[in-house]
């Protein structure tokens, strides 16, 4: 091995450490005995998890995390695939490169600014403190996530295959369901699964325009936080990461089994 | 001919202010196998695409059995269209993709898989049908798409450029099949090509295209024999031309003034005398000797001898001309350097327009 592979190693060690100690840090934390959320552990248990379960707070919040991540999923999932479908083919057109950027501003524009924005038009509708609303919400920042990926898969289906499926018989609405969205599917599938990180995660929008009813695990923790630090938020992280682990794998099978097809 | 079947009246499309396709006039029968050849850009895919109703014409009208056709969406022409890549549905066997048109016209399942069988067996393909297209060679995907394009029995085929992809053997077996089958089952194919070999192997006629206009129309024997542009006799097979003025002319034959000053005897239309015209000769016509007369002699120097196995081709410089000659294997390899002789009969060449 030479100097510079000593080099890529060293460094890309360095970055992995640096993305997985605060995690590495916290994690053995939830499974602590004492109510206190700093090292040594003076014993192991699973309490911390129990109490997730049973306190009404907690519990009440991994329920809503839930009720508004598939949610938002459902419904980022279904626009930003119609999004995406519309910019497709059409860089050239000056409008719509604008469209399409305007679809994108909500990953650059400050969560702040956008919370007091909704929650401004919320409550001219009645929204705010309602599951629809904080779904509308956690849309708004997950849409982008599903239109590049579903337009970067859609950009790649062969223009000529949806030409042979009309030549062939098929109405265009046959051909969006058979060959178009079936070639597009693991693209809307990993949108998804960005949509449904996307909400799990979201605290700001939260804030702005959830009521009591409606707080997420991300909302629960970052109040216990400030309240009362207690390990049930490392469990919580822990419960969260196995999530995110799990919706990862099933993006990756997913994947895979669409491949070998 | 019979009332055409296919139709095209002063069709024109443009991109912008590009003219791809200039006021054509193209009538096809039944039954017929149309080869569009020219180079790329010269507007024959664009043609093709505008029958199968993927564009639309910026001006004029198709018509396809009597019935206007131009503004008619592709779903409900009932064409059958094979791409250059094939466009084979990936995520479907090829059963399914072959059962495609069928699903779409409602046709029973009993009777599809029938039908599905039979064009599989008809391309020798009958025992892949649970594959993916993934899972195939080149040709075999190429004649999945034509079992696909033929099973639900279109009037009409269109190939655009179908054989492009594959090496010359499968090739020349695939030019075979389709002809076959074209024969077999009387359908009518317009096929595009940029490929002047496969377009006269294959065609009942051959249209040649150049810049969005037919440069030509005919059969392939009269293609190649008699061109009527030089850009025909240039672009199908290889050719010799000779630049000179005509002297007379009358009678299918005309005397040709070289700037040398010598004359040659070729075939030609009537032309006043004094026009600036092209001789074309093809390669394969030209004979070493002073052989038959009367006939036109030319004498020049040997300059390349190149091999290719079945023959020998000579590059000749002959009266301030290079000429390309075929040669025959039979007779003894001249070598460079050489003075020669060469001959070729009047019959054998002919006047293009400048």
């Amino acid at each position: 091995m030479n100097g510079l592979n000593v080099a890529k190693v060293v460094f890309g060690a360095a970055i992995m450490f640096f993305l997985l100690a605060p995690l590495i840090a916290i994690l053995p934390l939830s499974f602590t005995d004492s109510v206190f959320l700093n090292y040594p552990i003076p014993a192991y248990s699973t309490r911390w998890f129990n109490e997730l379960v049973t306190a009404d707070v907690w519990r009440r919040s991994i329920v809503n995390s839930l009720i508004i991540g598939s949610g938002t999923t459902a419904l980022a999932t279904v626009l930003g695939t119609l999004g995406a479908l519309g910019l497709r083919n059409h860089a050239s057109f000056w409008s719509l490169s604008f469209i399409r950027t305007a679809f994108l501003l909500p990953m650059v524009v400050p969560a702040v600014v956008l919370g007091v924005g909704m929650q401004l038009m919320f409550a001219r509708y009645n929204l705010t403190n309602s599951y629809l609303g904080v779904i509308i919400a956690h849309t708004v920042l997950a849409v982008p996530f599903v239109v590049i990926n579903v337009l970067s898969v859609l950009q790649a289906i062969d223009p000529r295959l949806e030409q042979a499926a009309a030549s062939l018989g098929a109405h265009p609405v046959t051909v969006l369901a058979r060959v178009t969205l079936p070639l597009a599917l693991p693209g809307i599938i990993s949108g998804a699964v960005f949509a449904f990180a996307t909400s799990l995660d979201e605290v700001v929008l939260t804030l702005f325009v959830a009521g009591p009813n409606q707080r997420t695990l991300a909302r629960q923790m970052f109040s216990s936080i400030r309240e009362n630090i207690s390990p049930a938020i490392a469990a919580a992280a822990f419960v969260f990461i196995v999530g995110t682990i799990f919706v990862a794998l099933i993006l990756i099978l997913s994947r895979k089994s669409l491949a070998r097809r | 001919m019979q009332d055409p079947f296919i139709s095209f009246e002063k069709v024109s499309k443009s991109f912008g202010t590009f003219n791809v396709v200039d006021e054509l006039y193209l009538s096809i029968s039944r039954g017929e196998f149309v080869s569009m050849l020219g180079p790329s850009g010269s507007g024959k895919t664009t043609i093709l695409m505008m029958l199968a109703g993927f564009e639309k014409p910026t001006s004029g009208k198709i018509f396809v059995g009597g019935r206007q056709v131009d503004a008619l969406p592709p779903h409900k022409r009932n064409m059958g269209v094979v791409f250059q890549n094939y466009a084979l549905f990936p995520h479907m066997s090829v059963a399914e993709n072959v059962g495609f048109p069928l699903k779409m016209r409602r046709m029973p399942r009993a009777e599809a898989d029938g039908r599905i069988k039979r064009a599989l067996d008809m391309v020798q393909l009958g025992t892949m049908s649970e594959r993916r297209p993934s899972q195939l060679s080149g040709g075999q995907q190429q004649r999945v798409a034509l079992a696909r394009a033929l099973v639900f029995e279109p009037e009409v085929v269109l190939m655009d450029e179908p054989l492009g992809a594959l090496d010359k053997k499968l090739r020349e077996q695939m030019q075979l099949d389709i002809r076959e089958l074209h024969r077999r089952l009387g359908l009518t194919i317009i096929f595009v090509t940029h490929d002047q070999g496969e377009a006269l192997t294959m065609s009942d006629r051959i249209a040649v295209f150049n810049h969005g206009k037919i440069e030509q129309i005919g059969k392939p024997s009269e293609i190649y024999d008699h061109p009527t542009t030089r850009f025909v006799a240039e672009f199908v097979g290889e050719t010799n031309l000779i630049m000179g003025t005509i002297k007379q002319s009358g009678d299918g034959r005309a005397i040709i003034q070289l700037p040398s000053g010598s004359t040659l005897e070729a075939s030609a239309p009537n032309l006043n005398a004094g026009t600036q015209v092209s001789l074309s000769i093809r390669p394969e016509r030209i004979r070493s000797g002073k052989a038959q007369a009367p006939a036109n002699i030319l004498s020049g120097t040997v300059r390349d001898v190149v091999y290719h196995g079945d023959h020998l081709q000579l590059l000749l410089d002959a009266d301030g001309h290079q000429l390309l000659v075929r040669s025959d294997r039979a007779v003894k390899a001249p070598e460079a350097g050489q003075k020669m002789d060469f001959s070729f009969a009047p019959e054998d060449c002919w006047v293009v327009a400048q």
